[in-house]
């Protein structure tokens, strides 16, 4: 079957309201309900100041800790707080890069970039401290030191063009995932199309998550040219819709949609994405 | 010359890696043979999204011979069966699979169900029942896909508003004003840009002429 984030079922299948949710992130004795209060906050995307607070709260708690010493809590909330849109978080989520968890600091990279504010740039240059040579896996881990993919794309998405002489030697990283993340950091810092072309020669490897990684970064860069390729490329139709989406809407912003109409282009994104229903 | 059916039947059951698997199912697929239903249905509960893919095609172009089949498989307690099964009654559009697609697209969990179910309440074939029959099938099909075009995900609601422009344009006996009116709510309101995009189409596809 198709992957797709289940919400997780919550114990005797009540539904939360958002005073529950916030009752249950506050208190301390269930780590269980605060984990999942805070997913349900990023999820309904309930960005009302009790519950920033309680999320910012969230990133320094010391109780709910994983086998491997790692903070799910943390994760969480920052994941949520990418969601609900309110920058005065950034700061808070610029010292979780610091955290000891490096799934805190992917977390809190990928809600920085979700935020749009440029504030975080230095820190997240920080962590590509040593350039290629540093970025090598932790032993025992599935990862490497930082999390490179999340880092170079932030930097992309919020434009930090002074960054791009330390991103440009990732293009070629031994992680396939992590050069597709510099490639499409690349375009989004100079617009160079030939980052793209790189993206789209992925689609056709051999290897799912490759193909996978490479369809989702050309959704999230919005390059129109990449859609039938998307379309066509051997993955599920779920993650396909999601890149034609990002394709589909970037265009739409720079058409002036809804104002002018569609144009031919958005048209032929449609019908892609109509037979992938 | 090729196998026969009964021989590509056991190839799906001999099979023993999921590359093997799903190379079985997809020659088994292409004979377009009623006899490879069963097969092509167990496997469904495989959990082998290649195979799956392969097995729901090969349902599809039987047609509605395979409908009773999947109809009864949608019972079962298999869940990934079941999804499946729902893409292929989806792209078969047999009117037989209306209860099923009618009570999926309301309540099943997963999103991507939801997604082919209403898809699927687009592409019923409606020459196959009787105009009055036609009628009141269409009349709940608006309703749930009018339902469907408020879902909490995206993707479902751009499923329902093509499935919504294909039921305009079979309307057996209604006034399409009511599809018309939902659809210009989705395009004006909906916080999904792809979504309001597709809303659009589906407008000025009904508006232009015939």
């Amino acid at each position: 079957m198709e992957q797709e984030s289940q919400p997780p079922i919550q114990a005797g299948g009540e539904p939360l309201t958002v005073e529950q949710a916030l009752a249950n992130l506050r208190q301390t004795v269930d780590t269980g309900l605060r984990y999942y209060a805070a997913w349900w906050l990023g999820r309904f995307r309930v960005s009302e100041p009790a519950a920033v607070e309680a999320l910012v709260a969230a990133l320094e708690d010391e109780a709910d800790r994983a086998p491997d010493g790692g903070y799910p809590l943390r994760r969480n909330a920052a994941r949520a707080l990418g969601k609900l849109g309110d920058r005065r978080v950034v700061p808070a989520l610029i010292q979780c890069l610091d955290c000891d968890d490096y799934y805190v600091r992917e977390s809190a990279a990928q809600a920085l970039e979700a935020l749009g504010d440029p504030q975080p740039i230095s820190a997240l240059r920080a962590l590509l401290a040593g350039g290629v040579v540093a970025a090598v896996g932790v032993p025992g881990k599935p990862h490497l030191v930082q999390p490179y993919n999340a880092v170079l794309e932030a930097l992309g998405s919020l434009g930090a063009t002074e960054a791009i002489p330390e991103i440009t030697p990732f293009l070629e990283h031994e992680v396939a995932q992590v050069q597709n993340a510099a490639a499409r950091a690349l375009y989004q810092l100079t617009g160079d199309t030939t980052y793209c072309d790189r993206l789209m020669e992925r689609l056709q490897e051999p290897n799912l998550q490759l193909r996978r990684s490479a369809m989702m970064d050309l959704g999230a860069i919005g390059y129109l040219p990449a859609a039938g390729a998307i379309a066509a490329t051997l993955a599920e139709n779920s993650l396909k819709l999601i890149a034609l989406q990002g394709v589909l809407e970037s265009h739409l912003r720079q058409s002036g949609f809804p104002h002018g109409g569609l144009t031919d282009e958005a048209r032929q994104v449609l019908v892609l994405m109509d037979d992938l229903l | 010359m090729g196998a026969t059916v009964a021989e590509l039947i056991q190839a799906v059951e001999a099979a023993d890696s999921k590359g093997a698997m799903a190379l079985a199912v997809h020659q088994l697929a292409a004979t377009q043979d009623a006899a490879a239903i069963p097969t092509l249905i167990t496997v469904l509960g495989y959990n082998n999204p290649g195979a799956a893919v392969a097995a729901v095609e090969g349902l599809a172009s039987l047609g509605s011979v395979a409908v009773p089949a999947l109809l009864e498989q949608i019972d079962g307690y298999n869940y990934g069966a079941r999804a499946w099964a729902i893409r292929a009654l989806a792209l078969i559009g047999d009117p037989r699979a209306l209860p099923v697609l009618l009570e999926t697209a309301k309540g099943d969990f997963a999103l991507s169900v939801r997604r082919a179910a209403a898809r699927g309440l687009g592409t019923i074939d409606w020459t196959r029942l009787t105009p009055d029959q036609a009628a009141a099938s269409q009349a709940e099909v608006l309703e749930v896909l009018t339902q469907a075009t408020t879902d909490p995900e995206w993707v479902v609601r751009y499923a329902a508003i093509a499935a919504l422009q294909t039921l305009a344009k079979g309307l057996v006996k209604a006034d399409p004003t009511p599809i018309l009116n939902a659809l210009q709510q989705v395009f004006q309101q909906d916080e999904t840009p792809a979504v309001q995009a597709r809303a659009r189409l589906a407008l000025d596809t009904l508006a232009a002429p015939r």
